[in-house]
């Protein structure tokens, strides 16, 4: 079971803005996200909108999947009216993107380009299975524009790839970085997960020096989280497996960043580490509250401060973009306070941090309090901004709720 | 409205009182008291099937949905006797609690009989036993009966032997009824008007009548329940508290059959109502004597006590907010109940709140379900304790209500109230009973038999063990069989001690207690251990002791939380997230700080009421 949407306000059917959010447009950088809702089997963990074939039902199917974006694209179109500034990244998620031919894939991202201007140096990235694709595919997806690749390597552990139901074998992800490379990728990217039931911090280890072997330049590591409604869940609830221990998950997170570290790989998110200059300029724009317009089922989308997300089942999806409306299930428009929260919330976890002055006098003083605590840097505090130490990476849920005081 | 047939009998305020008879049902809960009042006021007319609803005398919703009564009723009921002749019968009905021991005894005040009513299924229970005692220390005539017997369990043979051999009479006297099926009924109707002997007074002497209870009314202020021993009582004449020495006028006077019907008057050996328009049943205390201001007499009739608190707990309001809801709450409660006495206390882990001293544990848990239901109060009560007397080397005195005030330097002796308890059971749990009375530093004053397979134990224990868990244990043991009843005889010197709980070095006095020497090691154990799963784990490590003194006597450790951060958020997850962390921070506010360390709500709760929740559930 996919996760469920959040409640909102209902959405205009044509897509239109507020003026409020109309009055934003072009403060900040614009993004687009498309969504491709499709998986071959479902893993147990994943709480994604994702459907394998039985799932998706009649009415409804991979091969249309791009007229319908093309749709969608064309209503953000109207809406924006060039009033926006070109799409400076573009992120293929799921599901599994790959599992679309490469022609798709290329027509999606020409479909942004002639509708909604694409900027020279912007950064395209598509998720990707290591199963699902080879040199030929990933060579094609270079010419067609995109500039990033994103393998879903998880772990390099068989019992780990197991308990999580990854198809791949251990070895799988390395070749696939090495035929990124020959395909002309210079940004490949790893995704991993710890904190798998049954996973030690050996197997840890293994999977982090794996990944490294590989020589990506970007590296995602994840902390698994068991989602209520996935088969994961119904596991441990049985007590087939046991929920992982969250001391062990922080020795875990404390290796990845010594040993990234050590490899050249500098954390500039709680959970993402890249070269200098590889980091995902894509998800940075959402970690700065900037506007990105998310394409697709269940997609979500925020424009100058206006949140919306979309119908999430891909033939009901499909149905209303394909009849010229807007897809959006609800929206809200977040008030001043939302958007202040949300900022601190999201620039609290970049290695940049946030500045100072955003934050209430309750919160500055917390700030000052958690850097006498080891929470937050001290010089990046007499500069004006929080930072958050190793210790305060790991506890920046309880950072935060005391920032945004 | 056709007129009520009570109106059918003698008059009030003119009924000679050689046709009354006043008497009271003794009985244990679901023997079937409140069906056989149900019963009696059908078959004397005064309330028709129509308007029949089931525990007609129940009046507050607690009572009926416990099944138990706790304040006391009196109907007038007019009877057709055999002999051709109406006579007045007077049910006074009992609270059946021992937390409610000084209000039975008034009511039995009021009374010349009594029904004692056992199920024929299951024979006398303890607090029955102690309450026919109190009938009998009050020279009444009883009446034994057997309920229930259209049961197929019925043993109404064996349980006619106990009771004749209880009450010492004959097999024969035992009357055997249904009060579901009315079987019986009009043959102990006239079996009270034969055997209880009509009551005597002086109708020309000073009036004197006795109260046995006064409750609240929203709409008519505290209507007082009184049984007139001398002169009358007339309408409109001014009435004298002879405790209080207060004065009031009689706005109204009259008797309940079963709904309130004003008279005249009331005359010697009637029973009835007064309304003087007195907001505060404590201008109307149970036991007190009514008199007039025009011919006052100046003999109070005998028994007359002050309410003694006996058991005491804090109360809390769970939203910090409600706490002068709380106070008006408990003012308004105080209306008609005498008995709850209260005093502000502030606790550093709970907040403001009152100390409250009850009756006993029953009385604990009602109040508290009143305050609940009637004012819409959420409420933590913290673990129930006794009062202790604290003589000082210096020859000083402590009256200690609350733990966390006990005295420190240096202590000559401490004192504990003891009780003394009656356990009645089958004689199979003899062995186990005797164990835990023994566990509960009891000791042993006798044990008889009330037939082959039936034991009265007695026992003079400490109340403080009482409150805890004893009913608990006992009925656990006994497989539910045994039953309890007790009452306070005094206080003992005991090497008692108190044990604090401390968080990270910080005494929280919602936790501390004062329990014997041999039990202070149990107590911090189990407390500290609980508190360990019941706090979350902290930013740094919080060690959670148990002192008695500057002695620490148990140690938990709450490890410190490493990692509180969700590794994962993309786009499609923010709204998500924001609302999580609003929902995170509106647990926030409900934390309570102890110093540095956050405990939440919950947790107190967990910790306080494991014990003395359901100890204080005894049916």
């Amino acid at each position: 079971m996919p996760s469920t949407l959040p409640d909102g306000e209902p959405a205009p059917v044509d897509g239109a803005l507020p003026d409020v959010s109309v009055s934003r447009l072009g403060e900040l950088p614009l993004g687009a996200y498309l969504h491709v809702p499709y998986c071959t089997t479902r893993c147990g963990y994943c709480d994604f909108n994702t459907y394998t074939a039985q799932e998706l039902g009649p009415g409804v199917s991979r091969a249309t999947w791009v007229q319908s974006i093309r749709q969608e694209v064309r209503l953000a179109a109207r809406v924006l009216d060039g009033r926006a500034p070109a799409v400076s990244t573009v992120f293929f998620g799921g599901g599994t993107p790959t599992l679309l031919p490469p022609a798709d894939l290329g027509a999606a991202l020409a479909v942004v380009r002639d509708e909604l201007g694409l900027a020279a140096d912007a950064e395209v990235t598509t998720e990707a299975n290591p199963e699902s694709v080879d040199l030929a595919y990933l060579t094609a997806l270079r010419e067609a524009g995109f500039t990033r690749v994103s393998f879903g390597m998880q772990s390099a552990t068989p019992h780990v790839l197991a308990t999580l139901d990854r198809r791949h074998t251990p070895g799988r992800a390395q070749q696939a970085v090495a035929q990124a490379r020959a395909a002309g990728f210079e940004q490949v990217s790893l995704d991993l997960i710890y904190g798998t039931p049954g996973e030690t911090l050996a197997d840890w280890r293994t999977t982090l020096e794996a990944a490294l072997a590989a020589g990506p330049d970007h590296v995602s590591a994840y902390a698994l989280i068991v989602e209520e409604g996935t088969r994961l869940a119904a596991r441990v609830r049985r007590g087939e497996v046991a929920v992982p221990d969250d001391d062990l998950m922080a020795d875990e997170y404390a290796l990845a960043d010594e040993l990234l570290t050590a490899a050249g790989l500098g954390w500039y998110e709680l959970s993402n580490w890249a070269r200098p200059g590889a980091e995902c300029r894509h998800n940075v724009l959402y970690w700065r509250s900037a506007d990105w317009w998310g394409f697709g089922p269940g997609a979500h989308s925020h424009v100058g401060g206006t949140r919306w997300w979309n119908e999430k089942h891909p033939a009901a999806w499909a149905a209303v973009v394909d009849a010229g409306r807007s897809p959006a299930r609800a929206r809200e428009v977040l008030d001043a306070d939302d958007r202040r929260v949300e900022r601190i919330l999201l620039g609290t976890r970049l290695r940049d941090g946030h500045p100072l002055t955003d934050l209430l006098p309750a919160g500055a003083e917390a700030a000052k309090r958690q850097v006498g605590e080891g929470l937050l840097d001290a010089a990046a505090y007499d500069e004006g901004r929080v930072v958050l130490t190793l210790r305060g990476r790991l506890l920046a849920d309880a950072v935060v709720r005391d920032l945004v005081d | 409205m056709a007129p009520p047939a009570a109106r059918t009998g003698p008059e009030p305020s003119r009924t000679d009182p050689a046709l009354i008879r006043n008497f009271c049902i003794i009985a244990h809960i679901d023997h079937g008291k409140s069906t056989l009042a149900d019963r009696m006021l059908q078959m004397t007319g005064v309330v028709d099937d129509r308007s029949m609803r089931a525990q007609y005398l129940d009046r507050m919703d607690i009572e009926r949905e416990r099944g138990i009564t706790i304040k006391s009723q009196a109907v007038r009921l007019p009877f057709a006797s055999d002999d051709g002749t109406t006579y007045v019968l007077n049910l006074i009905d009992t609270p059946g609690h021992v937390d409610f021991t000084y209000e039975v005894s008034r009511s039995l005040a009021a009374c010349e009989g009594c029904i004692l009513l056992v199920d024929a299924a299951q024979g006398i229970e303890a607090q029955t036993l102690a309450n026919l005692y109190l009938a009998l220390e009050n020279d009444l005539t009883i009446i034994p009966v057997l309920n229930k017997i259209d049961l197929p369990a019925a043993q109404p043979e064996k349980y006619a032997a106990e009771l004749a051999h209880i009450i010492g009479c004959d097999v024969d006297d035992v009357l055997k009824v249904s009060a579901k099926t009315g079987e019986g009924v009009r043959e102990l109707l006239q079996a009270a008007v034969d055997r209880v002997p009509h009551p005597v007074g002086n109708p020309d002497g000073p009036a004197r009548a006795l109260i046995f209870d006064s409750v609240y009314d929203a709409y008519r202020g505290v209507v007082t329940y009184v049984r007139v021993v001398d002169g009358s009582l007339n309408k409109r004449e001014r009435i004298l508290m002879l405790s209080t020495k207060a004065t009031h006028e009689m706005l109204e006077v009259g008797v309940i059959s079963p709904e309130p019907l004003p008279s005249d008057g009331l005359g010697v050996g009637e029973v009835g109502y007064l309304i003087t328009g007195v907001k505060d049943v404590r201008q109307s205390k149970v036991g007190d004597t009514v008199t007039l201001v025009s011919r006052p007499a100046t003999e109070m009739l005998g028994g007359y006590k002050d309410p003694r608190p006996m058991v005491f707990s804090g109360l809390y309001p769970i939203a910090g907010e409600d706490y002068p809801t709380l106070r008006d709450a408990l003012e308004k409660l105080q209306l008609n109940d005498a008995a709850v006495v209260w005093e502000p206390e502030t606790s550093a882990a709970l907040g403001f709140g009152f100390r409250c001293g009850f009756l006993g544990l029953l009385h604990l848990e009602i109040v508290r379900e009143r305050l609940e239901r009637e004012f819409g109060l959420d409420l933590i009560s913290t673990a129930p304790n006794v009062v202790n007397r604290v003589i000082m080397e210096d020859g000083s005195e402590h009256v200690v209500t609350n733990p966390s005030e006990f005295p420190g330097g240096k202590i000559a002796e401490i004192y504990e109230p003891v009780v003394r308890a009656t356990v009645l059971a089958p004689t199979e749990y003899v062995g186990t009973i005797m164990e835990l009375c023994q566990n509960r530093r009891g000791t042993l004053l006798g044990m008889d038999y009330l037939s082959e397979d039936r034991v009265e134990l007695r026992y003079t224990l400490p109340l403080a063990e009482i409150v805890f868990d004893f009913f608990d244990q006992l009925k656990s043991r006994t497989r539910g069989y045994a039953s309890l009843d007790y009452e306070p005889t005094g206080e003992q010197a005991s090497d008692l001690v108190k044990v604090d709980i401390l968080l990270q070095g910080e005494t929280v006095d919602a936790f501390s207690a004062i329990v014997h020497k041999d039990k202070a090691y149990a107590y911090g154990v189990d407390m500290t251990k609980k508190l360990r799963e019941l706090i979350p784990r902290q930013q740094f490590e919080v060690p959670i002791q148990a002192a008695v003194g500057a002695r620490i006597i148990a140690r938990e450790n709450i490890r410190a939380i490493r990692k509180d951060v969700l590794a994962k958020c993309y786009g499609g997850d923010i709204t998500r997230k924001r609302k999580l962390l609003e929902k995170q921070k509106e647990g926030k506010k409900r934390m309570k700080m102890v110093g540095r360390v956050e405990v939440p709500q919950e947790a107190f709760i967990a910790a306080l009421s494991t014990n003395d929740a359901s100890a204080a559930g005894k049916k």
